[in-house]
C-alpha cells in the first residue's frame, strides 16, 4: 500500500500550514478525520505514507539493536510501536529523525524513505530532517528558561518570523495557553510534569514540523496528565503524523490507528539480543485478532 | 513454600516466639566521635590558615599606613619605595598587574572557551580522551618554565613581526600576558568543559530535535545552562593571572611604568613582592611593611573578584533538573 497517491501533496500541505498558524490549519478544513481504526475513504491522505522502512537494521558498535524492520507509516495517523523492553522500539523511532546520529557508534542499514527521499542519503542534512520531523521525549525536558523562551527557542534558532504569534499558536495548539498565558515569563521548571510535557509538545509544534515522534511521552506522568496528552494527540493528528513508542498497551489501543509489535530475540548462544518486528497492522486487529500468537500473548498479558 | 526452614528467618511465626530486642546502641561508638572530630579539625584548619594570613597581612599594613597616607598609596603615580626619597604610589604596579592579567585573559578566554565547546560538543570521545589529559598536563607545567618559554622563545619570535609589542627587548607586558594566557587556558577549558558536559543530554536532544545546528545547541542551550561553572572557571583563571609571579618577574621587566601599553616593560605587584622579599630586609622597616601593604591590596583584589563572580553566577544561572 505504498506510494498509491502520485504527485507531491506534501509541498502543498506545508505551504498551507505556513500561511495559517494556530487552531484553524489548512488541512483540517472540511475534512472528516476517520475514527481511529476505521478504514480509508474520507481521509484525503489515505494510503499516503510518510515513512517507508525497508529491511532497517540499527546497530550500536556493531551489535544490532533491531533487525530487518520493514513497515510503512501513514500520513496524518498515529502509529504506535509496542513491545517489551529492549525490543528496539525507541532505537527505531530515533532513526526516523536521525537522532541516532548523536550516538557516534550507531549505524543504520537498510532504507528509510521519507516521502520517497532516502533519509540516510549522502546529501541529506540531519538538521533539515529534524526541522520536519520533531521529537518529544520520555522525560519532559524543557530548557531552563521561561515558558515563552522555551517555545520561542525553535523559531528563533531557525530564524522563523513572528515569534510571538508562533508561541501563542503553539501553546493554544497544545491546549496549554489558558493555563500559562499569565505566567509566560516564569521558569518552565515551575510547571507540573504533565504541563512540562505539553510544553515540550508545544515547543515542537512551534517550528511547524510534519511529523512528531513521541518516545514514551507519558511514562513519567500520572493518569490525568496522560489523558490530557492522549486527547491532545488525537487532535494533533489532523495536522501532524505521529509515531509513538509506548509501554502502555492501553495507550496504544486508545490513541493509535496502526500498531507495530516488536519482540526481543536471542541468538542460540544467548549472547546477543536484538529486536524484531513481529506484526504490524490496524490497531484494532492487533488488539482483537492478531495474526501472530506472540502478539496475542503480549497484548493479552500472558507474557511481557 | 510454607516450610519450617523459612520460618527461621524474619518475624514470621506465632507472635511472641522471638523476644523483642533492645533498640539502644550496643556501644558508645567512640571511634565514630573521634573520626568526626578529626574531620572537623581538618576543615577548620583551612579557615584558621586564611584567618592567620589575613591577620599577618593586616598588622604590617597598618604600620605601613601609619607612615604613608592611604591616599598617597592608592592614588600616587610614582612607585619607588626603595629609593631616597621614596615614593609609595601603588598605581604603576597595580596597573602593571591589571595590564598583564588583562592581556592574559584576552588571550585565554576565547581560546579556553572555544576549546571547552570543542571538547564538550564537537570532539569524538576518542579525541577528547587524548586532548583533555594533554590540557591538564599543560595546567601542571611550572610557571617558571612558561616564563622562560615566554622570554627566550615568544619574545624573540614576536618582536620582528609585531615590534610594537616588544619595545624594550626582551621584556614586554604583552608577551608576559600571552604567557599568562597560555598558563590559564587549561583552567578555563577544563573546568568549562566539565561544566558543559554535566548539562543533561536531554536538553541537547530537545534542541537538536527542533532542527538546531550543533553551534546553536552549544551556544544557546549548553553554554547558558553551564554558565555558573564557566564563570567559576573565568574567576579562577583571573585570580591565577592576577596572582602569577614567576612569569611576570621573568618576562614583564621590572620598570614600574604607569601604562597599559602591551609593548612597554612593567612591574606587577607580585613581581615587586618577589624581587623585594629577599631574606635580607629587616622587620619593622618601611620596605618590609610595604611588601605586606601590596600583598593586602592583592588579596583585596582577588576577594572582590570572587565576590563579583558569585553575584554574576547568582544572576545568570539557569537551574536545570
Amino acid at each position: 500500500m505504498s506510494n498509491s497517491i502520485p504527485g507531491n501533496p506534501v509541498g502543498e500541505g506545508q505551504l498551507e500550514r505556513k500561511d495559517e498558524q494556530g487552531e484553524e490549519r489548512g488541512l483540517s478544513q472540511g475534512i472528516v478525520v476517520p475514527e481511529h481504526g476505521a478504514g480509508p475513504g474520507v481521509d484525503p491522505w489515505a494510503g499516503e505514507m510518510v515513512f517507508e522502512l525497508r529491511d532497517v537494521t540499527v546497530s550500536y558498535g556493531g551489535q544490532p539493536a533491531v533487525k530487518d524492520v520493514s513497515m510503512d507509516i501513514p500520513r496524518n495517523e498515529i502509529t504506535a510501536l509496542i513491545g517489551p523492553s529492549g525490543c528496539g522500539k525507541s532505537t527505531l523511532l530515533r532513526c526516523l529523525n536521525r537522532m541516532n546520529d548523536l550516538i557516534p557508534s550507531a549505524e543504520v542499514e537498510g532504507e528509510i524513505d521519507y516521502h520517497g527521499q532516502d533519509l540516510y542519503g549522502p546529501k541529506v542534512d540531519p538538521v533539515q530532517v529534524r526541522k520536519m520531523i520533531g521529537m518529544v521525549f520520555q522525560k519532559p525536558n524543557p530548557f531552563p528558561k521561561s515558558i515563552f523562551d522555551n517555545i520561542a527557542f525553535g523559531p528563533r534558532v531557525l530564524g522563523l518570523g513572528d515569534v510571538d504569534d508562533r508561541v501563542q499558536a503553539a501553546l493554544k495548539g497544545a491546549a496549554l495557553w489558558d493555563e500559562v498565558k499569565d505566567r509566560l515569563d516564569d521558569n518552565a521548571y515551575g510547571m507540573s510534569g504533565g504541563q512540562q510535557q505539553r510544553l515540550c509538545i508545544a515547543r515542537t509544534m512551534a517550528v511547524d514540523p510534519e511529523v512528531i515522534l513521541m518516545d514514551e511521552p507519558c511514562s513519567a506522568l500520572d493518569p490525568i496528565s496522560t489523558g490530557k496528552i492522549e486527547d491532545l494527540m488525537l487532535e494533533l493528528k489532523e495536522n501532524f503524523s505521529i509515531v509513538i513508542v509506548t509501554h502502555n498497551m492501553q495507550q496504544a489501543a486508545r490513541v493509535s490507528d496502526k500498531t507495530a509489535f516488536l519482540i526481543v530475540r536471542l541468538d542460540a548462544a544467548e549472547t546477543a539480543r536484538w529486536g524484531e518486528l513481529v506484526e504490524y497492522d490496524v490497531t484494532e486487529r492487533i488488539f482483537t485478532n492478531p495474526a501472530d500468537s506472540r502478539t496475542e500473548d503480549y497484548v493479552t498479558g500472558k507474557v511481557g | 513454600m510454607a516450610t519450617g526452614d523459612i520460618r527461621a528467618f524474619g518475624t514470621g511465626g506465632p507472635a511472641g516466639r522471638r523476644p523483642v530486642p533492645s533498640l539502644e546502641a550496643p556501644s558508645p561508638r567512640y571511634g565514630e566521635k573521634a573520626i568526626r572530630g578529626l574531620l572537623a579539625l581538618c576543615a577548620l584548619l583551612s579557615v584558621l590558615t586564611t584567618t592567620a594570613i589575613v591577620v599577618s597581612l593586616l598588622l604590617p599594613t597598618l604600620d605601613f599606613l601609619a607612615e604613608v597616607p592611604i591616599g598617597e598609596f592608592l592614588f600616587g603615580t610614582t612607585w619607588a619605595p626603595t629609593f631616597t626619597p621614596a615614593d609609595f604610589g601603588v598605581l604603576p604596579i597595580l596597573v602593571g598587574t591589571l595590564s598583564t592579567s588583562l592581556w592574559g585573559m584576552l588571550v585565554a578566554v576565547p581560546i579556553g572557551l572555544a576549546s571547552a565547546i570543542f571538547l564538550s560538543e564537537y570532539a569524538s570521545p576518542r579525541t577528547r580522551k587524548v586532548i583533555k589529559p594533554v590540557l591538564e598536563v599543560l595546567a601542571g607545567i611550572p610557571t617558571v618554565a612558561i616564563g622562560i618559554f615566554g622570554l627566550i622563545f615568544l619574545s624573540p619570535l614576536i618582536e620582528p613581526i609585531l615590534p610594537f609589542m616588544v619595545k624594550v627587548p626582551p621584556f614586554s607586558a604583552g608577551i608576559a600576558g600571552i604567557a599568562i594566557g597560555l598558563m590559564i587556558v587549561p583552567i578555563i577549558a577544563s573546568i568549562s568543559d566539565d561544566s558543559m558536559r554535566s548539562v543533561p543530554q536531554g536538553l541537547r536532544e530537545a534542541a537538536y530535535g527542533l532542527g538546531a545546528t550543533r553551534m546553536k545547541v552549544a551556544t544557546r542551550v549548553v553554554f547558558p545552562a553551564a554558565i555558573s561553572g564557566i564563570i567559576a572557571s573565568l574567576v579562577l583563571a583571573g585570580s591565577r593571572a592576577v596572582g602569577e609571579t614567576m612569569i611576570v618577574l621573568l618576562v614583564a621587566g621590572a620598570s614600574p611604568n604607569l601604562t597599559f601599553d602591551p609593548g612597554s616593560s612593567v612591574q606587577t605587584m607580585t613581581a615587586f613582592i618577589g624581587t623585594t622579599a629577599t631574606g635580607d630586609i629587616s622587620t619593622g622597616t618601611i620596605t618590609y611593611d610595604t611588601i605586606f601593604a601590596v600583598g593586602a591590596l592583592l588579596f583585596a583584589i582577588t576577594l572582590v573578584l570572587n565576590l563579583f563572580a558569585i553575584r554574576m553566577v547568582r544572576k545568570y544561572r539557569e537551574v536545570y533538573e
